[in-house]
């Protein structure tokens, strides 16, 4: 049986297919102004792309923010359950999650035996999001994507105290004007993200084995700032982006 | 076809709590009484929410409470524009919600009731919180009335006789301050009859909140919410007494008949904190929605809470520890052992903290209270950030989330009821 997971987040529209615990395969495309419509073309996009046609898929499970407006989806499940569910997937030992997604963060305990034990997310402000990558990208005239490489080439990170994201922006451009170098800046800004997370995730318990789902994860140098917080190694799967259509997936065939 | 539809409603109908309607009654009467103070002689004095009542009662000064009126204010969803206005007058936007809504509302007679009538004089009791004294001052300025302010010393581990010495002498000023802006005496045996109507009062208002130790609950948190006005503004008044007579035996009767408040009760939650006023029907129907009852909240079982501390037979001399020791006055070692015996008695399988931007005496100390409630009745928690009044700090699809996330959990762990408790 053919299960498919569809996490529509704020920023990406997420969908993966599964078969008796086998990934099929995954597509990713941006949400825009309407996450419905989203929802329904990333389905269709993972259709084509999988090259199967829609009768023959069993459950389809939606998550995400937008997991109440896909009308193809069987069934909605918050993206806290999907992503425990597609991290313990991939690996069965893991006992803390670390979600970095566009609009919000979280951290996921597991008890070992397949339940969630506790969770938190981040409260209103954007800090500590992709939402916040962003927003420092665009003050620093550099393309996102080159963050994660550019930080490694730091060699003072630079203090970036603010809690907030507009304040931390401003000091970003302080920063800049002090002729701070990007590759300092960029590592402050990462560190940032890893200390509000990090203790975010102390709050439900940081344990290892320690796994970092969504987009922000396949910036490595959040990834670097994460492990030197926790004191932990931390396992980025490549499905990282997709992990919560994974764990939708699965929860549909009832593997979850 | 509608005969389908009529078990639905039937059941629905059942439901619905049948006092309502007569607390509705009396709680316009009891507006009508204070809006028209000026006509028919009476006075008038705005107290807080934890001030010693009775004694205006005593003194036939009609009670008025600007928290009530600021939580009918955010039920009516009137509660950003007042917070706007007094934002616009210079007020931080960190300010309670109350006393920003209340500020602004005096200064137009805006809001769901046209504003609350003039007082003659203000009492603030800062035994729920410092916002309160600088509050009642811009009050007290505005409206050029006197004020007496009750200093209440903060509860951390222990209520000293030093304390009890210092509140004691104030009640006495107290008294004296009633008997000179009253232009009468103070009768002492009155005050006694109050104070037995007040105990009784508050002793029925805990019965009615423990129907809910029952398997389904006959009432939930949110129709605790709507009936705690009268004990809060009422209190030692026979009214109050018949009121909650009546409602405690339909609760009774709604055991005795298996009504619940919730359609399905699968799990029994706590609430910590104010509602939020503006969503309590969102609330209700969300955590309906997942079979989930919020049988118990720390918030009106304040009104009761410091009752062992009463005494009838001298009720001036008990008030200084009883309004003193009340929830949000205690240190949170305090608080939390109180949330523990809570979900102990309520037979709680988890906790919902809302952190309520207003409320900072309340919602200090949250994150301790959670832990100390994990680690001694082995129970989950959520924690939800909103305000109770300024609906500016209520993100839906965020807290959507949690909840949503939340009654997952809870439907996957370990059976509820398998759980120890302490
Ligand atoms: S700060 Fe809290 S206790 Fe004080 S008036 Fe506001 S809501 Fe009431």
């Amino acid at each position: 049986m053919i299960s498919v997971g569809i996490d529509v987040g704020s920023i990406s529209a997420k969908a993966a297919a599964m078969e008796d615990g086998r990934l099929l395969g995954s597509r990713v495309l941006l949400t825009g102004y309407n996450a419905g419509k989203a929802g329904r073309a990333v389905f269709e996009a993972l259709l084509a792309a999988v090259g199967i046609a829609a009768d023959r898929v069993g459950p389809i499970v939606a998550t995400g923010y937008g997991r109440n407006s896909v009308d193809v989806a069987h069934k909605a499940v918050t993206e806290i359950t999907c992503h425990a569910a597609g991290a313990q997937f991939q690996n069965p030992a893991v006992r803390c999650v670390i979600d970095i997604g566009g609009q919000d963060s979280k951290a996921i305990a597991l008890d070992g035996g397949g339940r969630i034990k506790d969770f938190a997310m981040n409260d209103k402000c954007a800090a500590g999001t992709g939402r916040f990558l962003e927003v420092m990208a665009r003050a620093l005239e550099v393309d996102l994507d080159a963050f994660g490489d550019l930080s490694l080439a730091a060699d003072q990170p630079a203090a970036i105290s603010s809690l907030c994201t507009v304040f931390a922006e401003s000091e970003v451009i302080s920063l800049i004007a002090k002729g701070e170098r990007r590759e300092n800046i960029i590592a402050g800004i990462h560190r940032s993200i890893g200390a509000r997370v990090v203790a975010m995730a102390k709050r439900v318990g940081l344990a290892d084995p320690l796994m970092m789902t969504g987009g922000v994860a396949m910036n490595i140098g959040v990834v670097k700032a994460l492990e030197e917080k926790a004191g932990l190694p931390v396992q980025v799967s490549p499905y990282a982006q997709v992990n919560g259509a994974i764990g939708a997936a699965l929860i549909g065939a009832g593997m979850g | 076809m509608p005969s389908d539809l009529k078990p639905v409603d039937a059941a629905k109908d059942r439901r619905k709590i049948k006092s309502v309607r007569r607390m509705k009654e009396i709680m316009t009467a009891y507006y009508i009484d204070a809006k028209t103070a000026s006509d028919t002689g009476k006075k008038v004095a705005w107290i807080t929410s934890g001030g010693p009542v009775e004694p205006l009662i005593a003194m036939d000064v009609i009670p008025v409470y600007p928290e009530n009126h600021g939580a009918m204010i955010g039920a009516a969803k009137m509660g950003v524009d007042l917070c706007e206005k007094a934002e616009a007058m210079g007020y931080a936007s960190d300010l309670c919600a109350y006393a920003r809504a209340d500020i602004a509302c005096a200064t137009e007679d805006g809001g769901p009731i046209g504003g609350l009538p003039r007082p003659d004089m203000l009492i603030c009791c800062n035994n729920i919180c410092g916002t309160v004294l600088k509050w009642y001052e811009v009050q007290a300025r505005y409206f050029g009335v006197p004020l007496f302010i009750l200093d209440t010393p903060f509860t951390h581990t222990e209520y000293s006789p030093a304390a009890n010495q210092y509140v004691r002498a104030q009640l006495v000023e107290y008294l004296s301050f009633l008997e000179t802006h009253c232009g009468k005496a103070f009768d002492r045996d009155r005050l006694t009859e109050v104070g037995r109507l007040s105990v009784a009062g508050q002793k029925l208002w805990q019965a009615v909140l423990h129907t809910t130790t029952h398997r389904p609950a006959p009432m939930s948190a949110f129709d605790a919410f709507f009936h705690l006005a009268l004990i809060v503004t009422l209190r030692g008044t026979q009214t109050v007494v018949d009121y909650y007579t009546e409602l405690l035996a339909e609760m009774e009767t709604r055991v005795a008949e298996g009504i619940s408040a919730v359609p399905e009760e699968r799990f029994r939650l706590l609430w910590d904190n104010l509602p939020v006023w503006y969503r309590t029907r969102w609330l209700a129907e969300k955590f309906a929605g997942h079979g989930a009852c919020l049988v118990a909240d720390t918030y009106t079982s304040s009104w009761c809470g410091a009752m062992p501390y009463l005494d009838e037979s001298d009720f001036l001399g008990s008030m200084a520890e009883a309004y003193s020791r009340i929830y949000i006055n205690l240190g949170t070692d305090l608080m939390a052992d109180m949330v523990v015996e809570m979900v102990s008695t309520y037979r709680a399988d988890g906790l919902v903290i809302h952190s309520n931007r207003s409320c900072k005496p309340y919602s200090l100390g949250q994150y301790d209270i959670q832990r100390i409630v994990q680690e001694r009745c082995g129970i989950p928690s959520l924690m939800i950030e909103a305000d109770m009044t300024d609906a500016r700090n209520f993100s839906e699809s965020q807290i959507e989330t949690r909840i949503d996330a939340f009654m997952e959990m809870l439907a996957t762990g370990c059976s509820p009821r398998s759980r120890p408790f302490p």
